[in-house]
């Protein structure tokens, strides 16, 4: 692909202003799909071992006399994120159809909202790096459903160009989808690709607050289009825009708007004009290239939908699911700071693992923050990660807790408790459980350490002279070979206190 | 045996069923033969069950021999247009693009009536995706009209009427966008009803226009559309327009009028656009005829206007190729139906196009042209929108008259059949023809037809439509089953033992071909 003329960062902002506009999918994991009963693939990751063409139903291949039904939970997850992102609730909304033919659309008209969508007017709080908190306005929040797969065979690209034939998956035909659309962005300036990723990275944090979406970019559950445009100082006309499709992580987030401003201010900059159009941007090579033209004119000859009524959610229903609405991630953020004592990075490292919700319940099934964060984002998120699952499915904030706890009161050492939490996550039982069943408990008995330690200064003379002598830290030769002899099931300050104690003794 | 069983009404099948007297497979063995005997002139079938419909018919009546619960129909054989999905019969919408397709699933009406235990003897023909009023549009060649076969059957459920009207079936399923239960049995001097729209589910019913589209039942009397509205209606939670609400007995509601025979304190609107000028003589003098047929029975007839039923055809027009352009765009030849490679092969968009071209016929392709038209930016708002502005009119007429008059009537169509060929050269001519049953589908109220003689100058039938306010379907059954008991009364016997005698098999040689609009009748699959 040749790379396009790209102009300087600094020197394609001291030219124009960059105009932002994010189109953000999310993939609700409800148990069945948007308008069929057919089993969703986003929930649960169930599409990720699926076979082609298994999780569908009539509706979902179009056929013949095949009516839509809306999914309840869709539309009870679609209103608690459009509450959580500050939105009004419209009273009554309307799905319309999009018409367009293409191979992986079962019915040739996408089911969407167009003009009554069921949230509007919102806005969420971005907080950058430096702690400065931005409002970014929200135009809209509305359901639809997403379109099948299809898989390029033959060819070099695997793009449709030159490929032999094409294959089909309608798997993820129907799924059910909210696409967020932000109004223009103002103002984000030099910090446009940072307002970029932190955007993106909020509306995931929503999501998962929510429990509506596995909200996975790499799988596809949060997917962004990323608008840019840039009108030169002073001009009041906003610039041609142009949508970067296929961006799949928060990192392409940001540099996809950093490429986007850098092309098209060469261009500009040489005279020319921004092409309306749709963009790819290609992870490996750090470069967006042209897609489809796109204009204001594409005619999907959209009309409501006549196989649907209206969605009228009772005023009682969106009372109730604003009142259980979680924590904005952002104050959540900011409590967690002040009362945990967390940093940025900290919170950080949370968010990428997805334990933010078992860490907090963890903390308030008691204990201490510094220790649930130690162990959601150290031995849970490394088991985890082995296996390919997420943290919160193999073991319960309560459970790791009680574990804390155990280490608390010193009944287990770190190293034990770490074989505990094996047997939890195997299913042996809770920690309580899993110490008796697997006797691991830390050995208290003063009397066996004692004989043990005492064993160990007489066999090591030149140890005990220099802790005599107030050499404290050479101890620990004695205090490893103590524990060494008792399989490590017994407290290392213990062993220590009593070191100390029978070689001055 | 003494009685021809397929000259038995579905209640009076019932009840020898019921009895004993009759089992189901002589019963459908008689339809059968039927069939076979005169459908090869009339073509009301495009697909006939032999086995199945006997095989099923044996099963009910084991079922009865063991003392088994059954419905009032059970046993009882039905025709089923082909627009309705069937799981053993092809469903083609009496299209090429669908040409043996059989699906993987029952519509929610036929998945009711046969597990009411009706026999489902065929699925009968249509024009192409309900496109029309004639059946002349069938890919599968036109059916003809039991009455005189040089004419028409009306459409676009010409093979349903047809069917019942012939003897081939004692009851059939329709559906009815603008008409094509009602005008079909108008002209062939059967009965038919257009249910209230989400009074019965439209889950598996082919796709013309989601709106206006509501299925319902074809027989030879009001008592038998009673019974087959009954299984078929209620509440459906496959489709989200099916309306969720308890419906009264329309058995019950028939044979109240069989029984009372009379209209006392009945309030009859007759909407006088729906009249006059452009109206058959003949048809215009049986309606009179009928209005006093129904004062003397103690009905206050008062005349109705309803000013914006002049702008009915144009909006409807409008709004059905509109849902029609999109729900046929499935039809793409990628997961179903016809394929049509170009020579030397083609890109996906060019198959759809073959595809498309080819297993499509010409008004069809034509009614997706208007729709996709008038969806387009820039056209939107002066031709959809405008259409549902209009729409909401006639809703606003309707209900203004239901405020004065308790049902409202009209002749059921303009004209009585009229001949092959006479109006497919100008397709507005057959728009028109729709113009009296129309109104009711753009405001979703429900009207019944039922045959009131035949006119003098052709001899052929006339069809009284009467429409009630949405969820009043009960009122159409005791008002039609009146003015039928009444009639009948008149005229010693049911209309349709007038119906001249049908060639059999061996005379439908004789019969020239059907006109057609450039596709040749085919025969289709018997």
């Amino acid at each position: 692909m040749a790379k396009a003329e790209l102009l300087d960062f600094d020197e394609a902002l001291e030219l124009y202003e960059p105009v932002l506009g994010f189109e953000v999918h999310v993939e609700l994991s409800t148990v069945t799909k948007m308008f069929s009963p057919a089993p969703n693939p986003a929930y649960a990751g169930a599409g990720e071992k699926a076979e082609p063409n298994t999780m569908i139903a009539t509706v979902d291949l179009g056929l013949p006399g095949s009516l839509p039904v809306v999914n309840e939970q869709a539309v009870r997850y679609s209103i608690s994120l459009g509450l959580a992102l500050g939105c009004q609730i419209a009273p009554s909304s309307r799905f319309a159809r999009k018409n367009y033919f293409y191979p992986d659309l079962a019915k040739n008209y996408q089911i969407s909202q167009y003009d009554e969508p069921i949230a509007f007017e919102g806005e969420v709080e971005i907080e950058l790096d430096d702690g400065a908190l931005v409002k970014i306005p929200i135009e809209r929040a509305h359901m639809e459903e997403d379109a099948g797969k299809l898989t390029h065979v033959g060819g070099s690209t695997g793009r449709i160009q030159g490929a032999e034939y094409s294959l089909v998956d309608y798997n993820r035909a129907g799924v059910p989808l909210v696409e967020i659309v932000t109004k223009p962005i103002f103002g984000a300036e030099h910090r446009a690709p940072e307002y970029a990723r932190a955007y993106v990275a909020t509306i995931r944090d929503i999501v998962r607050a929510l429990g509506v979406s596995e909200a996975r970019m790499e799988r596809g559950n949060l997917r962004c289009d990323a608008n840019v445009s840039l009108r030169p100082r002073g001009q009041e006309k906003l610039g041609t825009r142009t949508e970067t499709k296929n961006v799949n992580s928060l990192r392409s987030v940001e540099r996809a708007v950093r490429y986007e401003i850098q092309r098209q201010a060469a261009i500009l900059k040489k005279g020319g004009s921004i092409l309306q159009e749709t963009r790819h941007w290609h992870e490996d090579t750090g470069v967006t290239s042209a897609g489809r033209p796109k204009s204001d004119a594409d005619d999907y000859r959209y009309f409501p939908e006549p196989d649907l009524v209206p969605v009228v959610p009772a005023p009682e229903l969106i009372a109730e699911l604003r009142a259980a609405l979680p924590e904005s991630p952002a104050a959540f953020r900011r409590r967690l700071k002040a009362e945990y004592g967390f940093s940025d990075s900290e919170f950080q490292d949370i968010i990428n693992a997805n334990v933010l919700v078992e860490l907090e319940q963890t903390i308030a099934a008691g204990a201490a923050p510094a220790q649930a964060r130690k162990w959601w984002l150290g031995e849970i998120t490394r088991i985890a990660n082995a296996r390919g699952v997420e943290p919160g499915t193999l073991v319960t904030p309560f459970h790791v807790s009680e574990l804390i706890a155990l280490v608390e009161s010193g009944e287990l050492t770190d190293r034990l408790a770490r074989q505990v939490l094996e047997g939890v996550i195997e299913g042996e039982g809770s920690p309580d459980e899993v110490v008796k069943a697997r006797g691991l408990a830390v050995v208290s008995d003063d009397g066996a350490l004692i004989a043990a330690i005492d064993e160990a200064l007489a066999s090591q003379p030149d140890v005990l002279a220099k802790i005599r002598d107030g050499k404290v830290q050479a101890a620990g030769a004695v205090i490893g070979a103590v524990m060494k002899a008792m399989k490590g099931q017994a407290d290392a300050a213990r062993v220590r206190e009593l070191v100390l104690e029978r070689a001055n003794a | 045996m003494s009685t021809d069983l397929t000259r038995l009404t579905a209640a009076q099948l019932s009840e020898k069923l019921v009895s004993g007297e009759v089992s189901s497979v002589e019963a459908t063995r008689a339809h059968l033969d039927r069939i076979d005997s005169v459908d090869g002139a009339i073509h009301a079938y495009l697909h006939v069950a032999h086995d199945a419909a006997l095989e099923r018919a044996a099963e009910i009546d084991s079922q009865r021999a063991a003392g088994a619960s059954l419905g009032a129909l059970a046993g009882v054989p039905i025709a089923v247009k082909d627009v309705l999905c069937t799981l053993d019969m092809p469903s083609t919408a009496a299209s090429k693009i669908l040409e043996g397709w059989i699906p993987p699933y029952d519509a929610t009406v036929v998945a009711r009536l046969r597990s009411a235990g009706m026999i489902p003897l065929g699925k009968t023909n249509m024009d192409e995706f309900a496109m029309g009023s004639s059946t002349e549009y069938s890919a599968y060649g036109p059916t003809r009209n039991p009455w005189d076969h040089g004419r028409i059957p009306g459409g676009s459920g010409g093979g349903s009427a047809a069917a019942v009207a012939a003897f081939e079936a004692p009851v059939a399923l329709g559906s009815d966008t603008g008409g094509s239960i009602r005008q079909p049995a108008s002209v062939t001097g059967t009965v038919g009803v257009k249910p209230t729209y989400g009074g019965v589910s439209r889950y598996g019913a082919i796709a013309l226009a989601s709106s206006l589209d509501q299925v319902g039942p074809v027989s030879r009397t009001v008592l038998d559309a009673a019974l087959v509205h009954d299984v078929i209606g209620g509440h459906d939670p496959r489709d989200s327009t099916s309306l969720d609400e308890m419906w009264p007995s329309f058995e019950a509601a028939a044979r109240k009028g069989q029984q009372e025979r009379s209209l006392k304190g009945v309030r009859v609107g007759v909407v006088k656009q729906l009249g006059g000028e452009g109206f058959q003589a003949g048809v215009t003098q049986r309606f009179t005829e009928a209005l006093a047929l129904m004062e003397r029975a103690g009905a206050e007839i008062v005349e109705v206007e309803a000013p914006n039923f002049e702008y009915a055809i144009a909006a409807y027009y409008l709004i059905l190729p509109a849902e029609a352009s999109s729900n046929l765009a499935k039809f793409d030849s990628v997961r179903f139906g016809l394929r049509v490679t170009p020579e030397g092969g083609g890109t996906v968009e060019q198959v759809m196009a073959a595809s498309r071209e080819a297993g499509f016929g010409p008004e069809v392709k034509r009614r997706i042209i208007l729709g996709t038209y008038a969806l387009s930016a820039g056209y939107y708002d002066a031709y959809y929108g405008s259409a549902q502005k209009v729409r909401t009119l006639i809703q606003r007429d309707f209900d203004a008259a239901f405020e004065k008059v308790d049902l409202l009537v009209s002749p059921s169509a303009p004209t009585t059949a009229f001949e092959f060929g006479s109006k497919t050269e100008d397709p507005l001519s057959m728009y028109l023809n729709d113009i009296t049953t129309i109104p009711a589908n753009l405001a979703g109220v429900p009207g019944l037809s039922l045959p009131i003689g035949l006119a003098p100058e052709d001899g052929l039938p006339v069809g009284l439509q009467v429409m009630a306010p949405a969820r009043e379907d009960a009122r159409l059954y005791t008002f039609g089953a009146t003015i039928e008991a009444l009639l009948e009364e008149g005229w010693g016997h049911p209309i349709l033992d007038l119906l001249p005698a049908q060639p059999v098999s061996g005379e439908a040689a004789h019969i020239a071909p059907a006109p057609g609009q450039g596709t040749e009748p085919e025969g289709g699959t018997l």
